[in-house]
């Protein structure tokens, strides 16, 4: 196909139709609308065959999508910020029943106060409930992590939803140049859904959503953590067979000019592109620094963030969310993968763009002065006029 | 030149961010006049919700605050339980009112909180940018029902008053229109009635409003107008659904 110019939102939605979902429940929010308002053009043309539901609510949308999967149709989502604290409840037990439900969220800062603009607040908050994770730096990308998705959620040794996260307005609505894939090619890529112990297979009934003992209920989560480990491998060769149609490799972690790098700092989503830029800039002025994004969150790829800071002199972890009373998640994360290292770098936590604000290269620099001259903090909160 | 008009003083300066043709800020006038007329600016709080109408702390003078997406009746409540003297009233749309907000709006009404909900219906999710609501009428066409919203698919419409009338804990259930002077009277009225029933604790209150949405609608000033007149007022007949006054008569 065609280069298209598109916005991440469309971009999800076009990807969507090309995947065909067999049901997709939303609600709309801000800025995820688009997604929902572009697949529900392709159900009323008769494009996909997806049944299409209007719920009165996230937590509706969430509880529909989790059962429908059960039910083993293919099911996918969509909400951003206070939707996704709303599906809250759910979250957990889309993951613990093994439904693979594929959900797009466009990050946007949680309430309160209220805004509508782009942080992790709501990823980090919902990090820990048994979806696995994926962060796009640009449209492309996230086109790209909406097609392998379902490949990744419903593989039989994972088995567990997943988040494809992409920056509210920066990445939903700014329109970027993307290529697509035919869709013959989406089509067998993604394959057909093969549900393990779906409902409706009136030979083999089965109960879904039990309730667990203390013994049960360990065991239960084990096997979560197992197939949550299990993801890293499935990604890396969900990323390998992406290669092959697509041509544009990916990595759990991606480094930009990491290998003689003293420097470098490791960040989330659309703002590694800004930080790639000022890797170039410093790099033209002879400095040794790198740019590294954990492309998948969780799970966490804990061996590639330890293989990827070897040797450095220093890290600076950027948190695009308001961690209160405790460090930022990622630089949390950045750490355990430290622990272990001899001669590990030092680790600075830097917060910035909480809600919106504007997250520049100028910003960026900053931050590796900081570090090349010896003047980097271990907590820093940018920005702040005090 | 003697001053034959001027704005409520429960209103504030601050301009209304609304769309031109938008009949959210009659809705606001009315309201804010009935605070002016009936005393209440000092003990009136108002709960804005979420939907065009977040920013209405704005534009009304009184204390307000501003609810999570279908929660200002809880919000509400919380409020008036801790000032019982206080009149509160929430002013939300129909996408927090009757779709996230429902459970919260039914269950205020079943325990007979005194407060009073000005419900915006304007059949369609206004700041989102257009999408189906419970409230879309048959047919009606939106972001995400582009054909029409086909109740095979979707459902038919809630009525909301009907359904809030058959509550025991409701002492005021009435739906007005904003789209003439007659009507637009009619709902001032009703909206003078809610408070002062609120106020002699008699129950819960609720004017629903039918409204405009010219921008999301795809239509002028003046064709919404008449679009209400046509396709909304039948679905949704003006009028009283319940007075606890008249039952007990």
């Amino acid at each position: 196909m065609a280069d298209l110019a598109i916005n991440g939102d469309s971009a999800i939605a076009l990807a969507w139709k090309q995947i065909d979902p067999d049901v997709c429940a939303a609600y709309p929010i801000t800025p995820q609308t688009i997604i929902v308002e572009r697949f529900s053009d392709y159900v009323a043309d008769g494009e996909v065959n997806t049944n299409f539901v209007c719920v009165e609510s996230e937590h509706s949308a969430l509880t529909l999508c989790t059962a429908s999967s059960s039910a083993g149709a293919r099911t996918f989502t969509a909400t951003a910020s206070q939707g996704l604290a709303y599906m809250w409840e759910m979250l957990p037990i889309t993951s613990a029943m093994r439904t693979p439900v594929v959900m797009a969220v466009a990050n946007r800062a949680l309430s309160g106060p209220i805004n509508i603009n782009n942080d992790h607040s709501d990823a980090m908050a919902a990090r820990d409930c048994g979806w696995v994770m994926i962060f796009a730096e640009n449209v492309q990308e996230a086109y790209d992590n909406a097609v392998m998705a379902p490949r990744i959620a419903e593989h039989h040794d994972v088995q567990l939803p997943i988040m494809t996260n992409i920056d509210g307005f920066i990445l939903t609505h700014a329109v970027e140049r993307m290529t697509p894939l035919d869709s013959k090619d989406v089509k067998s890529f993604v394959g057909d859904f093969k549900p393990l112990y779906p409902l409706l297979d009136w030979k083999n009934p089965v109960t879904h959503g039990v309730m667990d003992g203390p013994e049960y209920y360990y065991k239960h989560k084990y096997q979560m953590v197992e197939a949550m480990e299990n993801a890293i491998k499935v990604t890396e060769k969900v990323f390998k067979d992406f290669k092959k149609i697509s041509g544009r490799e990916y990595r759990l972690v991606e480094e930009y000019m990491c290998d003689d790098a003293e420097f470098v700092a490791v960040v989330l989503g659309s703002s590694y592109g800004t930080m790639k830029a000022v890797v170039d800039e410093l790099r033209a002025e002879g400095k040794k620094v790198g740019a590294i994004m954990p492309r998948l969150y969780r799970p966490w790829p804990d061996k590639h963030m330890t293989a990827a800071l070897k040797g450095k002199k220093a890290v600076a972890v950027l948190d695009k969310h308001a961690p209160i009373g405790a460090y930022g998640a990622l630089y949390a994360d950045v750490c355990t993968s430290l622990i272990d290292m001899k001669d590990a770098p030092a680790a600075y936590n830097y917060i910035y763009g909480l809600g919106g604000k504007d997250a520049t290269a100028k910003d960026f620099r900053t931050i590796f002065e900081d570090m090349l001259a010896g003047k980097a903090a271990k907590y820093t909160f940018m920005g702040v006029d005090e | 030149m003697a001053k034959i008009t001027s704005k409520p003083h429960a209103l504030t300066d601050k301009p209304f961010h609304y769309c031109p043709g938008c009949t959210h800020g009659i809705a606001h006038r009315l309201v804010a006049e009935v605070i002016d007329e009936l005393g209440m600016e000092d003990r009136a709080v108002g709960i804005a919700s979420v939907g065009c109408s977040v920013f209405t702390y704005e534009y009304f003078s009184c204390d307000m605050v501003q609810a999570p997406h279908g929660r200002a009746p809880a919000v509400g409540t919380g409020v008036k339980r801790a000032r019982p003297d206080n009149i509160v009233f929430t002013y939300q749309g129909d996408g927090d009112l009757a779709a996230i907000g429902t459970a919260e709006t039914v269950h205020a009404a079943a325990r007979g909180e005194n407060i009073t909900a000005i419900f915006i219906n304007n059949t369609i999710y206004g700041m989102t940018g257009g999408q189906m609501a419970p409230t879309t009428l048959p047919g009606q066409m939106t972001q995400t029902t582009p054909y029409g919203r086909d109740v095979k698919e979707a459902g038919n419409p809630l009525r909301v008053c009907e359904m809030l009338a058959t509550i025991e804990g409701t002492a005021l259930i009435q739906r007005a229109a904003l789209d003439s002077v007659k009507h637009v009277n009619e709902a001032k009225k009703a909206i003078k009635k809610a408070f002062e029933y609120q106020d002699e604790k008699l129950g819960f209150t609720m004017v629903e409003l039918l409204s405009t949405c010219p921008t999301n609608w795809g239509l002028s000033t003046e064709d919404s107008l008449q679009w209400l007149r046509d396709k909304m007022i039948p679905y949704y007949p003006l009028g009283v659904y319940k007075d606890i006054k008249e039952v007990r008569r």
